[in-house]
């Protein structure tokens, strides 16, 4: 599967080898830990972005990219997944960079870590704090990157529903062709993504929201370090006491991390209301696909995915200046 | 496949290894240091008991290539006591009983070195989230937590 999409998740806050209505979807059976790598490869370390685009280019069909390692390492050492060579992007210190000086922008290798730490993130861009703050562990947040998380392409991955709700872009290279597109259109399903071979996600960036914005994260899983049974993020522009935008983005009930935009427009224009708001996760609830799997049924996910939506507006309302709901 | 020579501190001492692609830094301390405190458990980042601190960041050594570590500083439980005397922080362990069968106490400990050398005065939410990557099948966890609790005072 990542033989075609290279790239590697970072983490296990929306990860694991395979998620959702994946025909390759983990079973028990299929966890043959040798607890080494047995595979052999050949490990690329370049130092440019460059150097890597060239790797990629001469090693083409043969390479993945490696990023954080948390879950690629994993897919090698069950043997899900084999490759001749491992271009890791760890020691090209420029991709782990987050700048917030006008638009945010997140290297490709920042860790989850970084991005949770960042104060610009936690006051502005409360949905991505949020986001990398319950992501699995510690040290995958140490290790794990956001480019990873959204590389590998997880319908789970915790940072997609936040970055989709923040109307995130990616800028992709092979080295000779620079492209930037919204991340709305990168996801292709369970592990793809519209990488082509030979293609690096360089960063992604998100637009500056205004004072009146206000957005928030909210996951439900088993237990803390567990992969979300549904995540929800919610983006709400206010002016004056009306809705003047919004986005709502929702994890592991698709395919892919998607936006539910039949929704975003119900309340355009409108004072958000207890009704309005009722309204606006019954449209998410009729919108989305959730299956039934060893995290969660079905029916559960779709309950689920409608009382986070309110929540999740609820806060993000508050959060754009608006008021409590009545 | 090939072997690459590479150069790291472990504990503080210079180490010069040759290691291949698919050797793992876990493997590497185990089988050729001989530092065995830091465990191989699950093998896919879930239960926290080969974390060891890498250039002062928890890490779990058993998804890290070796090869990837060229250049860093590694620090295992092994490391951790200096000139005989132990860490605080072990010490701390030991009044609480915070240990029992001792396979996930070296990542535990680290975790809360990593978390004391970050924030010296940790709540019990800042240690509990710090923690859940590493679990514990006999104590219960409420010992540990107390350990690293009774240490900041």
């Amino acid at each position: 599967m990542i033989g075609q999409h290279p790239a590697d998740l970072g983490g296990h806050g929306g990860g694991g080898p395979t998620e959702h209505a994946n025909p390759t979807e983990t079973q028990m059976e299929d966890f043959t830990n040798t607890h080494i790598l047995v595979g052999e490869f050949e490990l690329i370390e370049p130092h440019t972005l460059a150097q890597a685009s060239e790797s990629l280019r001469t090693h083409a069909g043969e390479a993945v990219i490696m990023a954080g390692g948390t879950d690629l390492l994993v897919g090698m050492k069950m043997e899900h997944i084999r490759t001749k060579y491992v271009i890791s992007l760890g020691r090209i210190s420029a991709l782990k960079r987050v700048d917030t000086n006008s638009d945010l922008v997140i290297g490709a290798t920042a860790s989850i870590r970084d991005v949770a730490h960042n104060s610009v993130v936690r006051q502005q861009y409360c949905a991505l704090a949020e986001a990398c703050q319950s992501f699995s562990t510690m040290q995958i947040m140490v290790m794990g990157t956001v480019g990873g998380n959204l590389c590998n392409a997880s319908p789970a991955a915790d940072t997609a529903p936040a970055l989709l709700a923040l109307d995130a872009s990616v800028h992709l290279t092979s080295g000779v062709r620079e492209r930037e597109i919204a991340l709305s259109e990168f996801f292709t399903g369970p592990g793809g993504t519209v990488l082509s071979d030979g293609e690096v996600l360089e960063h992604i960036s998100v637009p500056a929201p205004s004072l009146s914005t206000g957005s928030a994260f909210l996951k439900m899983g088993r237990v803390a370090a567990d992969i979300s049974k549904v995540s929800v993020a919610v983006t709400v522009v206010r002016s004056e006491d009306r809705v003047r935008q919004c986005r709502i983005a929702l994890g592991a009930v698709a395919s892919t991390p998607r936006r539910i935009v039949a929704a975003e427009s119900e309340l355009l224009g409108e004072k958000p209301t207890i009704s309005g708001i009722s309204k606006v996760s019954q449209l998410v609830q009729q919108a989305i696909e959730p299956i039934t799997d060893v995290r969660s049924t079905a029916a559960y996910r779709r309950h689920l995915a409608g009382v986070l939506v309110g929540d999740a507006f609820r806060q993000a309302w508050l959060r754009a200046g608006g008021g409590e709901i009545t | 496949m090939t072997a690459r020579t590479i150069n790291l501190n472990v504990n503080g001492e210079h180490k010069e290894w040759s290691v291949a692609e698919n050797d793992l830094l876990l493997t590497e301390l185990r089988e050729r240091e001989g530092l065995t405190g830091a465990k191989y458990g699950c093998g896919i980042g879930e239960c926290g008991a080969c974390t060891v601190l890498v250039d002062g960041q928890p890490s779990l050594s058993c998804l890290v290539l070796a090869q990837s570590v060229d250049g860093c500083d590694v620090l295992t439980i092994e490391g951790l006591a200096r000139g005989g005397e132990l860490d605080p922080l072990q010490i701390a362990f030991l009044d609480q009983a915070a240990v029992q069968c001792g396979f996930c106490t070296p990542g535990m400990v680290l975790m809360g070195r990593a978390l004391l050398n970050e924030i010296p005065d940790p709540t019990e939410k800042d240690v509990r989230e710090f923690l859940k990557g590493n679990l514990c099948r006999c104590t219960g966890y409420s010992s540990i937590v107390r350990a690293i609790l009774t240490h900041r005072r």
